[in-house]
């Protein structure tokens, strides 16, 4: 059925993966927001989401990227996206979130972008 | 000659639990109309976006109330009304602001309303807080 969501977690060096697998709703979207919660709170300010898994998302999980963001890159870090698969990234995209977010085609091309310190502008 | 009209019909309660069970019979809904995967999706995401919008704003995260997901198949479309008696909600007051502001204010139905204007080819409300709110959803079936 189409209601599973979880978050697995790991650590590559000083980045924190965070691997999304299911159906991210307004239903789940409180389990993400605490993943992201934990990792804030400990201080660990890059964070990569792989969304290889990622079946579905809707406006509640897009908030949870956002409400984040502001607060991680101020403190110098950043939420990374990786591996969004086409029909989900369409999602991303109308909501404009390629420009306000780096999206890349997968978790090494993240950490590269950490190593590199790459960042969008905003 | 006429098409002919089916109708299918779901009610739930008005739990966030039961948004994957609406999502699954609107699946099945697009999958019978002879939609793309991608198509698919963006009914199963306008209308995922209208019943979480009922359950969180109209019945204000009450879960002993109803969400009732019609849908109307003919030749050439696919229509979905989503029906609640809650407060309703005034669908002008998003409309002037943009995504970037909605998404900064992080009014969800906001957002969720936005996404169901771009995802579904026509939208229309009829408000009548208290008694019957309707949002009815067309995504048109292009004939190759």
């Amino acid at each position: 059925m189409a209601n599973t969501f979880n978050v697995e977690r790991r650590e590559e060096g000083k980045v924190i993966v965070l691997s999304l697998t299911g159906y991210l709703d307004a239903h789940t979207a409180p389990v993400f927001e605490k993943a992201i919660q934990d990792e804030v709170a400990a201080g660990r300010l890059e964070l990569v989401a792989d969304c290889a898994q990622l079946s579905y998302i809707s406006s509640a999980g897009l908030g949870v990227f956002m409400s984040f963001i502001e607060e991680i890159r101020g403190g110098g870090g950043d939420l990374k996206l990786a591996a969004i698969m086409p029909k989900v990234y369409q999602v991303f995209e109308v909501l404009g979130f390629p420009a306000l977010f780096d999206i890349v085609d997968d978790v090494p091309a993240a950490l590269k972008n950490f190593a590199d310190g790459v960042r969008p502008a905003s | 000659m006429a098409s002919v009209e089916k109708t299918f019909a779901l009610h739930v309660p008005s739990s966030t639990e039961n948004l994957s069970m609406i999502r699954d019979f609107v699946a099945k809904i697009g999958a019978i109309a002879g939609f793309d995967e991608k198509e698919v999706m963006k009914l199963e995401l306008a209308v995922d976006e209208a019943c979480a919008n009922v359950i969180e704003h109209a019945y204000g995260m009450d879960t002993t109330r109803e969400v009732k997901v019609r849908a109307l198949l003919d030749d050439d479309k696919v229509q979905i009304e989503v029906v609640d008696t809650g407060k309703g909600f005034d669908p002008t007051s998003m409309a002037s602001k943009d995504v970037e502001q909605l998404i900064k204010e992080r009014r969800s139905g906001g957002l969720g309303l936005r996404l169901i204007k771009t995802l579904m080819d026509d939208v229309q409300y009829e408000i009548k807080p208290g008694e019957k709110n309707e949002l009815r959803m067309v995504k048109r079936i292009k004939k190759s």
